[in-house]
């Protein structure tokens, strides 16, 4: 180290730190959040089809995300994402898309696998005489899933979704490998700047663990408060 | 859609010039898992030891270990590894600082991968350590005071050989998440199956063959971890039990 630990380089960046990366990594991690919960509550009533097809097909899908590292996912949707665009739009050339739908395209077909199999065991954690009971009521299968078995599983998993939301908003430092600026990549751009790697990198751990750890307390204060008494 | 895929690129000669590009990505492979294994004796080793202590009536040592675990769990993977990487030498003495940071390559980024995985992953191990230790009934370790045990006996012949075999089905899991969490390594220089795919990416500008290669094999390696694994569940099954497991956890 030249000289002792440079607080000023900090409080100089901090604008461009939480301006451009932590909006970028707080607006990935909220979009993401909310379609992975989307698509895993669907990939989770897919698993649990008595339709062969369909449980197989979401099956493969769950497992196949499950079974690669995030880092070559992220390598892959990258790549993948201006194909797909061009196969959409009918356009000869694949297109041009920016960091932040890669990632965002990336986390939320990522995290859906995750987000399904804590949604499949909420499911399956709902006694069978509450679907019995919607269906002698006369509701189809999308009312009863919709008015009975998914409020209750949905707050039975609070905070497990919660939780895993917390290691998604972790995990979305790691668009670094695509050059985006998120928390951590405008940090990483400052800190090769200035040469002052130990401040930046040292401040972009406290302020994840003060995120994180705060989260996770206000998590277990919700588990008590949420948790259906039987 | 328009990509003309030329699988051939796989045997053709990688610019190391060390042999084709399979046998370049296989070798990633080979760093992927020397990674992997060596961060998993760290990993079990402490996370062994900080899950016990987190379950002793010592009231120091639980309080030492929920801050260990609520560190290393609330920082994201990839700081950690920088941490490791650029901030560590620096704060070491000079020397020593120095001699870490003029380590030959691969050496350079194994090491602090290494060590960074380890603990990362000793943190989930502790948690399932502690979890399989809270699922056994009261009674057990009751019965080992009944015994004339002394707490450490209790916990080396009652608690500990139950308590292992009950989370051998998470510890499985954790030991794929090592496996994949190793690719983040690539941040810091590591050439393992992600960072080669990636490399033979940008030299041979063949992009899903690189990463359709790449995840092949980590499928196939997911593949014979689940058989080695099941096959083991299977020998130190605790008779009697129906199955071991646990509740839906977070993860990734």
């Amino acid at each position: 180290m030249d000289s002792g630990f440079d607080f000023d380089v900090i409080q100089r960046s901090l604008p461009y730190l939480f301006k451009e990366g932590m909006t970028f990594t707080v607006t990935l991690t909220l979009l993401a959040m909310t379609g992975g919960i989307v698509f895993g509550t669907l990939l989770a009533m897919m698993r649990l089809s008595s339709f062969r097809p369909v449980s197989v097909l979401a099956g493969g899908y769950v497992n196949l995300m499950r079974s690669i590292p995030l880092v070559l996912v992220i390598f892959w949707f990258f790549f993948l994402v201006p194909y797909i665009g061009a196969w959409i739009l009918r356009e000869p050339n694949p297109v041009r898309v920016g960091t932040f739908w890669s990632a965002l395209i990336t986390f939320t077909m990522f995290e859906a696998a995750y987000y399904c199999e804590i949604m499949r065991a909420g499911i399956q954690s709902i006694p069978r005489g509450q679907v019995w009971s919607g269906y002698a009521l006369g509701l189809n299968y999308w009312q009863t899933m919709a008015q009975i078995v998914l409020p209750q599983a949905f707050r039975n998993m609070l905070p497990v979704l919660l939780t895993q939301t917390i290691i998604l908003f972790q995990d979305t430092s790691l668009v670094y490998v695509i050059s985006a600026t998120d928390f951590l990549g405008a940090a990483s751009k400052i800190a090769n700047r200035d040469y002052r790697l130990v401040e930046m990198y040292t401040f972009v751990a406290v302020v994840y663990f003060v995120v994180s750890y705060g989260l996770s307390v206000l998590v277990k204060h919700l588990q008590e408060r949420v948790a259906i008494i039987k | 859609m328009n990509y003309n895929w030329h699988w051939k690129v796989l045997l053709e000669t990688e610019p190391g010039g060390t042999g084709t590009y399979l046998n370049y990505l296989i070798v990633g492979l080979g760093w992927t898992l020397a990674t992997a294994l060596a961060a998993w004796v760290i990993a079990l080793a402490i996370g062994a030891l900080v899950g016990t202590l987190r379950t002793t009536p010592m009231k120091w040592a639980v309080r030492a270990g929920d801050l260990y675990v609520e560190i290393f769990r609330n920082v994201p993977l990839i700081v950690q590894m920088f941490l490791w990487f650029f901030v560590m030498p620096e704060l070491l003495p000079q020397a020593l600082g120095d001699w870490i940071k003029q380590m030959p390559p691969p050496w350079g980024s194994y090491v602090p991968a290494v060590l960074c995985l380890g603990i990362f992953t000793s943190v989930r191990v502790a948690e399932q350590v502690k979890a399989g230790i809270q699922s056994l009934p009261r009674g057990q370790r009751t019965a080992g005071t009944a015994m004339g045990l002394t707490q450490a006996q209790t916990y080396r012949y009652v608690i500990l050989p139950q308590s292992f075999r009950i989370i051998l089905p998470p510890l499985t899991s954790e030991f794929m998440n090592v496996i994949k969490n190793s690719s983040v390594a690539l941040t810091i220089g590591l050439l393992e199956l992600t960072g080669r795919a990636r490399a033979m990416q940008e030299f041979s500008f063949r992009v899903f063959e690189a990463f359709a290669t790449a995840t092949v094999i980590y499928l196939l390696t997911n593949l014979v971890v689940v058989l080695l694994m099941r096959a083991l569940e299977e020998k130190v099954r605790v008779p009697g039990l129906i199955a071991a497991g646990g509740a839906p956890q977070a993860g990734h």
